[in-house]
């Protein structure tokens, strides 16, 4: 199990290869292929899981190899309790994905399975680099996959959200690039030790000032452009909206979350005074992204747009739970991660479904579905009450545990975001209200039909993951704690150890 | 006593890989005017090997010498390593070129051996500018290459666009000879040598004050700004890369361009040295201008040859920012850069030159709508190229430009590398909207059709390869580059 890691990340592009073998007319064999190669991928990945110990904050499954030597760039891999949950979040959630465009995508399948499985190695690469170098490979790769999914198979105006999408990331990560450089020569220039190699650099006492504050704009700027914090959301709704159902779950899903996983990963141990000091502002944004996302959510007239608004609100939990740098609040944020990539996925889903069916995604042409199709109501129910974070559904746990944190550390954070929560509870369920309830009004929706068997094999594993984080969440902060325990540790170790240097000097 | 004749021992071994060329220059002369005379193909595929051959005997040299240098002609020729780095991409360069134009060039109708020939003379010239260790060579190898050039590039006589692009090419490097020629002739006036390590002595030994030098650099820099197209002196390469055969587009962008920069990298390297200017501001502000006029340019074409010319003109950009940082790092960053780009280049234009639509060639934006349907595969290799000219990875383009930005950070020109990155993200627009019109548009009108061609298949194939390859696996080559700038930072 030396390469586990790689497989996992790789595997996936094994299986593109696969399938660009195949003739087009064999259609049905590719979509088999996909699926296949995508679960093979999921199986693969579950030793994660149960050979992760899930005492120990080190990283786990480490593979290194030097890759340009004259650089300090090695091939470094591994996982810890903050990744690992996203790779296997990532890894569980492609087969769904694939199952749910087995016929919503209608043209250029092959394209779309080659697309899909790179785009998952890609993710899962960015998950598990441990090198600066190869993180950045993987970030900006990962880009033109998603690109491509959100221009080829979106809606009406997808070109334009593309494009806009790529944008907005290409220009973030780019300043993030020349920082990891600065960053690079200036611990090669104080350590004659060049590498990109994360634990070392996370290891290395930067010191404050301007430099460290520069640094952590540019890295914050390029994760806040991903989450996406207010006020950089704007690609947000846009590429939502025009993406088809499987690019709105993966980006909701997953590469949302690369942004949240940035700033625990690369923001908090590489740039502590900066994180430490800038924490009030990131609370600021954050609050506003959390009532802002909300309240723009409650006046949607699109189900699609009324999520993809709703996720800037959720992640503002994420990243709020983040910088309180408390152990509840960050692994509350671990898994609000995970849970609002359930949730939230199985929104994008269960709209996708019915848009499959009436081509159209206004609440105003919905009502009373309830009685048409009760199965997929019950379950739209579920699944938005998980998203408004009702006790003993996953989403309550994470913005719970978030609450406490920032409680901790700041109470009038603390208190606008709960009114957050509020305010989720008003749009979604105003909105299910509106969709579900009451008398059928169009004459279109009474020949709907309900689940069909595929639609529940895509639905009841986020089912069951719903339920079981809500009711024993224990299953997984167990794995997250030690990490984080160990990486706040570590940010105020390194915190001190600047300011007792500024001290002396 | 009569003074006996003395035949001076010719050390011919410093020239090899050009000799080479030469050969076969020679050979597919003769070839040209035996029979078949009405196909072509074959003198195609003898300048191929040849090239070929070049390189081989080029990679050779690279082991055989070492780290060390062959001096021939009283140091007017120098073969080292940082010579035959150059020699390797300009052997890709050309390689890539004969390959992509031999069915074009029938396909336009103008099939001629003198196409091949001018070729191979035109890649000799570039050779000995890499090559050259007295500006009197620099010369005779800019001219060898440029008037080849101006030739090719009007090649297609039936069109009105190639004798205006053939034209203006041949005037503006007429101009930019004269300016070099001044200078050269100012340095001499200030040194007494035109050879570079010799004027390196006369400047350490106090004639580096003297403003006739200062003048003289100034003109010779000119001369080398008109080269490499870069801001203010680019306004002829939109025209003529516009006007020229697709082919030879792909060879003004990438050899010539390589040339260029050796000769300049090798002046400004040695001869400059200690010279009390402070050239590399200078050299700053030119990359920050080059880049983003460059780039703001091209986001207004329609045109896909003109948009490639003012992309060029950025990377000549990224290129001076190397420059700028100087050291091992900055210069070497600057060679593996094209080599990478020349790569990535010529396989762009190269997918051009595959597709006609209506006869002509499809170098409207428009008539790449729909292409991905049509042509997957030759619009997967289109996007690669484009997508290693933003500088996506694992692309050749992104460790280039890792390595450019990578530099001008450690010498702490981060301002510059800043301007770089914002510089790519404005060009990524303008690359990915042609990746729109392949993907995500649907064709109009007559359909775009892919030109049958062995030889353009295999050239595409090499420089998918090269981009490929220096984008997963860049460390070998680059410290090639890296090893063949060091001498001359001594």
């Amino acid at each position: 199990m030396a390469y586990l890691l790689t497989l996992v990340t790789f595997l996936p592009a094994v299986g593109a290869v696969l399938v660009l073998a195949l003739p087009r007319r064999q259609e049905h064999v590719t979509k088999l292929v996909t699926l296949g190669a995508t679960l093979v991928a999921f199986v693969v990945s579950l030793p994660l899981y149960f050979r992760f110990d899930p005492t120990s904050a080190d990283y786990q499954f480490v593979e290194q190899k030097a890759w340009i030597p004259s650089l300090g760039v090695t091939y470094h891999l591994g996982v810890d309790g903050i990744s690992v949950l996203l790779v296997l979040l990532t890894t569980f959630l492609m087969p769904l994905v694939i199952l749910s465009s087995w016929t919503s995508i209608e043209s250029r399948w092959k394209e779309f399975a080659v697309t899909m499985l790179l785009l998952e190695a890609g993710m899962i690469g960015v998950f598990v680099s441990l090198d600066l170098f190869l993180f950045y490979v993987f970030w900006e790769a990962m880009l033109i996959p998603m690109y491509l999914i959100i221009g080829i198979w979106g809606g009406h105006n997808r070109v334009y959200a593309a494009i806009k999408f790529i944008l907005y990331t290409l220009a973030g990560s780019l300043l993030m690039l020349v920082a990891i450089l600065v960053l690079y020569f200036h611990h090669g220039a104080a350590t004659s030790v060049y590498t990109f190699d994360l634990p070392v650099l996370a290891r290395y006492v930067l010191p404050g000032g301007r430099m460290q504050d520069l640094l952590f704009f540019a890295f914050t700027l390029a994760f806040a452009i991903k989450v996406p914090m207010f006020p950089f959301h704007t690609w947000l709704p846009d590429a939502h909206v025009e993406a088809p159902t499987a690019g709105s779950v993966i980006l909701a899903g997953v590469l949302l979350k690369m942004g949240t996983y940035g700033f625990l990963r690369f923001c908090l141990p590489l740039f502590p005074d900066a994180s430490l000091h800038y924490a009030p502002w990131m609370f600021a944004l954050s609050v506003i992204g959390i009532l802002y996302g909300a309240w723009v959510s409650t006046v949607q007239p699109d189900i699609k747009k009324l999520v993809a608004y709703s996720s800037v609100s959720h992640l503002g939990f994420v990243v709020l739970g983040l910088f309180t740098l408390t152990a509840q609040g960050m692994v509350g944020g671990l898994i609000q991660m995970v849970s609002h990539g359930l949730s939230t996925g199985a929104l994008f889903l269960m709209v996708g479904m019915i848009y499959e069916r009436r081509h159209t995604r206004l609440i105003a042409d919905f009502g009373g579905l309830w009685k048409v199709i009760p199965a997929f109501s019950v379950i739209f129910l579920v699944v938005c009450l998980s998203s408004v974070g009702l006790p003993g559904l996953n989403g309550f746990v994470g913005e719970f545990l978030i609450l406490l944190g920032a409680f901790q550390v700041d109470r009038l954070s603390a208190v606008l975001a709960t009114a957050g929560i509020i305010f989720a509870a008003v749009y979604l369920l105003w909105m299910y209200q509106r969709v579900c309830f009451g008398e059928v009004t169009h004459e279109a929706n009474r020949r709907l039909t309900d689940l069909t068997p595929r639609e529940w094999a895509v639905l009841l594993p986020v089912l069951l993951f719903i339920f079981w984080i809500g009711v024993y969440p224990t299953t997984f902060t167990a794995m997250t704690e030690p990490s984080v325990q160990a990486l706040i540790a570590q940010v105020q170790s390194k915190a001190q150890a600047t300011v007792a240097a500024m001290v002396t000097r | 006593m009569n003074p006996a004749l003395v035949l001076p021992v010719v050390d011919l071994r410093p020239l090899l890989p050009m000799l080479v060329l030469a050969a076969t220059a020679a050979i597919v002369i003769v070839l040209d005017l035996l029979p078949p005379r009405e196909r072509k193909d074959h003198l195609g595929f003898v300048s191929a090997l040849g090239v070929v051959l070049t390189l081989i005997m080029t990679y050779w040299m690279t082991f055989s010498i070492g780290g060390g240098e062959l001096r021939g002609f009283r140091g007017m020729v120098v073969l080292d390593p940082y010579a035959l780095f150059f020699n390797i991409v300009i052997g890709y360069a050309t390689g890539l070129v004969i390959l992509l134009s031999m069915d074009y060039i029938r396909r336009e109708g103008q099939e001629a051996g003198e196409f091949y020939i001018l070729i191979l003379l035109s890649s000799l010239g570039m050779m000995l500018m890499a090559s050259a260790g007295d500006l009197i060579i620099v010369f005779l190898g800019l001219e060898t290459m440029s008037i080849a050039l101006y030739v090719l590039t009007g090649f297609f006589r039936h069109r009105l666009e190639a004798g205006e692009a053939s034209m203006k090419y041949f005037l503006m490097g007429a101009f930019a000879s004269g300016f070099f020629l001044y200078g050269i002739a100012l340095i001499f006036g200030a040194t007494g040598t035109t050879n570079l390590d010799r004027i390196a002595n006369a400047v350490a030994a106090g004639a580096g004050r003297d403003p006739m030098l200062a003048i003289g650099f100034g003109l010779l820099l000119v001369g080398f700004g008109f080269k490499i197209s870069s801001v203010p002196f680019h306004m002829w390469a939109p025209d003529a890369y516009e006007g020229a055969p697709t082919s030879i587009t792909a060879f003004i962008a990438t050899g010539s361009k390589a040339a260029a920069f050796a000769s300049l990298l090798r002046v400004l390297l040695t001869a400059l040295r200690g010279v009390p200017l402070d050239w590399p501001m200078l050299v700053w502000g030119l990359a920050a201008i080059t880049m983003t006029v460059g780039n703001v340019v091209a986001l207004a074409q329609q045109n896909l040859k003109r948009m490639l010319a003012y992309s060029s003109i950025a990377h000549v950009g990224y290129m001076l920012v190397g420059v700028v940082a100087g050291g091992s790092l900055g210069n070497g960053s600057v060679l593996f850069y094209l080599l990478a780009y020349t790569f990535t280049t010529a396989g762009a234009f190269g997918a051009i030159l595959l597709l006609e639509r209506d006869g002509r060639e499809a170098v409207q934006l428009a008539d790449y709508g729909g292409l991905a349907t049509r042509h997957p595969v030759l619009a997967v290799a289109l996007s690669v190229f484009l997508l290693s000219l933003i500088g996506i990875p694992p692309t050749a383009g992104f460790v280039g430009k890792f390595y450019l930005f990578g530099a001008a950070v450690k010498s702490g020109y981060v301002w510059l590398a800043v301007i770089g990155v914002l510089n790519s993200a404005v060009a990524a627009y303008y690359y990915l909207r042609l990746i729109v019109f392949m993907y995500m548009r649907e064709p109009e009108g007559a359909p775009t059709v892919m030109a049958p061609s062995f030889s353009g298949a295999l050239a595409l194939a090499v420089a998918l390869w090269g981009v490929v390859q220096l984008g997963v696996a860049p460390g070998p080559l680059f410290d090639l580059a890296q090893a063949a700038v060091i001498p001359l930072l001594r």
